[in-house]
C-alpha cells in the first residue's frame, strides 16, 4: 500500500455509497477469513440494471477504499457489465501497486459484489480461489 | 552484566548492510527468530559432510548422520531435563501436539471425557482437540481469562476437579498477550486430580528455562525455528511410561521393527513416532542453536528482554489512540506486546511499517478465540529478540506515530 496515494485514504475516511438501503433486491455478506475484514453489499436491481448500491463493513484501508471505488463505478450499470468486472479492473481502479499479501484485501469488494449478483441469479457463489485465481491470471 | 548486543548483532547475517541500503528492524521474533551464523553453518556443514540415511545404512555417511541426529536428541534432552528416549523430533510444535492428540488422546480418551483448554491458546493447541472432539464425542471445556489476560484460576480448579476431565492442554506463554500461566500451580493441580497435561512451550522455551521434571508435565511441545534454529524441526517431550503404551502416529519407514503382508510391529519410542527419513541436518542445527542460546547467561537474556519490553510499553503507551492488550507491564508479559490503534487497521499499519523495513506481525495471530474474548478482530504485535535494541524500538514507535498522523489528516 502506498501512503502517498491520498485517494485511497480519502475513500477510507469518507467512503462512497456506504449506506444501508431500506428495500434492496439482494443483500449479500462476505468475509476475508484470514484477517476478519467483512463487507455487506446491497443492490436494488431494476430491469437488469443496478439502480442503487449500498454497503457496510469494516476492515483495512485497501478493502474499504476498493469497495468505495467499486460502488462508484457501478452507478447505473447493467448486471452483465458488473459481472464482467475483473480483478484487473479493481486493481486499476485502486491505482496503487497491490502485492500478493494485499490481493484479498483489494478483491473483497469484487468478491462480495459478484456473489451478491450470483445470489440474485440463484447461482452458487464464487470461491475465493475463483476470485483470486482470476486476478492472478490477469496480473 | 548487560548482554553485548553489538556482538550478538554481528552474528546475525540478516543484519548485515544491504546493497539497497535498507536496514531491517525485526520485531517479529515471536513468529520466527532470525538465525545466527553458527546455526546456518551447522546446517550447511551437516549437509556437506554428513548426508546419509539415519539408522539405515552401514556406510560411513549414514554413521555420521545417525551420530549427528542422536547427539542432537541428547542435547535437546539435556536442555529440558528429559531422557533422550523421551524426545521425539517432529516438524514443529503443531505436529507435536497433533501427535499427542492422534496417538495418546485418541487411544485413551472416551466419549464423554473432557479436555480442558484456555482462551490463551494458539490454534495449534485448539484445532487438534476440536478435531478429536468431533470424531470421538469428547467435550472441550474452556478456561476464561480476566480482562488483563490472567487465567481464571477458580475456573481452572473447578474444571480440573471434574471427574470427567482427562487432559489439560495449556500454553506456557500466550503468543498474543505474552502472559505466562502459572504452570507451577496449574500442573500439580491437574496431577492431584489425575489429569494428564500437555504444555505448548512454543513461546515460553525462548524466554524461560523449561525443566520437564520440575514442571512434572506429561507432554511438552516446541518448535526449533522460534529458538534460533531451522524451520522444519520441532520437539515433543513425552513422559517415558506414557510413550511406551502409545500407538504410532504416522506409519512408514523407520518406525517399525518388522512388517509382513498383514501386520507390522512398531519400534520402541522415540523411533515409533518418527516415520520416514528424519531431518538430521536440522536436528544438528537445532542443537547448535540451543548451545548458542544457553551459552549466554540466562539472567542477562532475561534482563535484555525486560528492558526492551519495558521501553516499548512505555513508548507505546504515549501514542494517542493506541490500546495495549494484556497487563501492560514487562513484569507480567514476556518478550512481546500487542495493541490496536484507532483508525488504522493492523494490516495497513504493518504493511506501511514493512515498507520502512520494520517487521511486525498483524492479524489474529492464530488465536481467534482469544481475539473474540477481547472483542477485537485483529491486533498488531511487537516482539523482541536478543538482537534488538532500544533504538530499534524508538524507530518503530516513531514510524507508528507518523503513519497514524497520515491516516488522521
Amino acid at each position: 500500500m502506498d501512503l502517498s496515494a491520498e485517494h485511497i485514504l480519502d475513500h477510507y475516511r469518507h467512503p462512497h455509497h456506504k449506506v444501508w438501503l431500506e428495500h434492496p433486491t439482494v443483500t449479500h455478506a462476505e468475509q476475508n477469513w484470514s484477517c476478519g475484514d467483512a463487507l455487506i453489499v446491497q443492490l436494488c436491481i431494476e430491469d437488469d440494471r443496478i439502480a442503487a448500491i449500498g454497503w457496510s463493513g469494516e476492515g483495512c484501508a485497501v478493502s474499504q477504499a476498493a469497495m468505495s471505488l467499486l460502488s462508484e463505478s457501478l452507478e447505473d450499470t447493467t448486471l452483465t457489465e458488473a459481472e464482467a468486472l475483473s480483478a484487473r479492473d479493481v486493481i486499476d481502479l485502486l491505482a496503487i501497486p497491490i502485492g500478493a499479501r494485499r490481493l484479498k484485501c483489494a478483491l473483497l469488494g469484487l468478491h462480495t459484489l459478484q456473489n451478491a449478483i450470483r445470489a440474485f441469479r440463484s447461482l452458487p457463489p464464487l470461491t475465493w480461489g475463483e476470485t483470486v485465481g482470476n486476478a492472478e491470471q490477469t496480473r | 552484566m548487560p548482554l553485548d548486543t553489538a556482538a550478538i548483532r554481528r552474528q546475525f547475517p540478516f543484519l548485515a548492510p544491504r546493497v539497497d541500503g535498507q536496514t531491517i528492524v525485526y520485531l517479529d521474533s515471536a513468529a520466527t527468530a532470525q538465525k545466527p551464523s553458527c546455526v546456518i553453518d551447522a546446517l550447511t556443514e551437516a549437509m556437506k559432510t554428513s548426508t546419509g540415511g539415519v539408522r539405515r545404512g552401514m556406510h560411513p555417511l549414514s554413521e555420521r548422520a545417525t551420530t549427528l541426529y542422536e547427539s542432537a536428541r541428547q542435547e535437546v534432552a539435556r536442555f529440558i531435563g528429559a531422557q533422550p528416549q523421551e524426545i521425539i523430533f517432529t516438524k514443529n510444535a503443531t505436529e507435536s501436539i497433533n501427535l499427542v492428540a492422534r496417538s495418546y488422546a485418541a487411544s485413551v480418551l472416551r466419549e464423554g471425557d473432557v479436555i480442558v483448554l484456555t482462551l490463551l491458546e494458539h490454534h495449534s493447541n485448539i484445532v487438534p482437540w476440536l478435531q478429536l472432539s468431533e470424531e470421538k464425542g469428547i467435550a472441550i471445556r474452556w478456561i476464561d481469562i480476566d480482562d488483563a489476560g490472567r487465567l481464571r484460576m477458580d475456573e481452572m480448579e473447578e474444571a480440573l476437579s471434574d471427574p470427567r476431565t482427562k487432559l489439560l492442554a495449556v500454553t506456557g506463554q500466550s503468543n498474543v498477550l505474552g502472559v505466562r500461566p502459572d504452570l507451577a500451580t496449574v500442573l500439580p493441580m491437574a496431577k492431584s486430580h489425575g489429569v494428564r497435561t500437555l504444555v505448548d512451550a512454543a513461546q515460553r522455551i525462548v524466554h524461560t528455562p523449561v525443566d520437564v521434571r520440575a514442571l512434572d508435565c506429561d507432554f511438552l511441545a516446541f518448535s526449533g525455528h522460534k529458538l534460533f534454529g531451522p524451520d522444519g524441526i520441532g520437539v515433543l517431550y513425552g513422559r517415558g511410561e506414557l510413550l511406551r503404551d502409545m500407538p504410532p502416529f504416522l506409519g512408514g519407514g523407520s518406525m517399525i521393527r518388522t512388517v509382513d503382508r498383514a501386520h507390522f510391529l512398531p519400534e520402541d519410542p522415540p523411533y515409533r513416532f518418527e516415520a520416514g527419513t528424519p531431518p538430521a541436518a536440522e536436528a544438528h542445527a537445532l542443537a547448535a542453536a540451543i548451545r548458542w542460546l544457553t551459552a549466554l547467561p540466562l539472567q542477562d537474556r532475561e534482563a535484555h528482554a525486560h528492558t526492551l519490553l519495558s521501553h516499548a510499553i512505555e513508548r507505546l503507551r504515549r501514542v494517542k489512540g493506541l490500546h495495549l492488550l494484556g497487563p501492560g507491564t514487562a513484569d507480567e508479559q514476556c518478550g512481546l506486546i500487542s495493541f490496536t490503534l484507532n483508525g488504522v487497521h493492523p494490516h495497513d499499519l504493518t504493511d506501511l511499517l514493512g515498507q520502512r523495513g520494520i517487521c511486525l506481525r498483524a492479524g489474529h495471530h492464530c488465536a481467534q478465540p482469544l481475539h473474540d474474548r477481547l472483542g477485537i478482530t485483529a491486533s498488531t504485535r511487537l516482539s523482541v529478540g536478543l538482537y534488538n535494541t532500544i533504538e530499534e524500538i524508538d524507530t518503530c514507535v516513531h514510524a507508528i506515530e507518523e503513519i497514524q498522523q497520515a491516516f488522521q489528516q
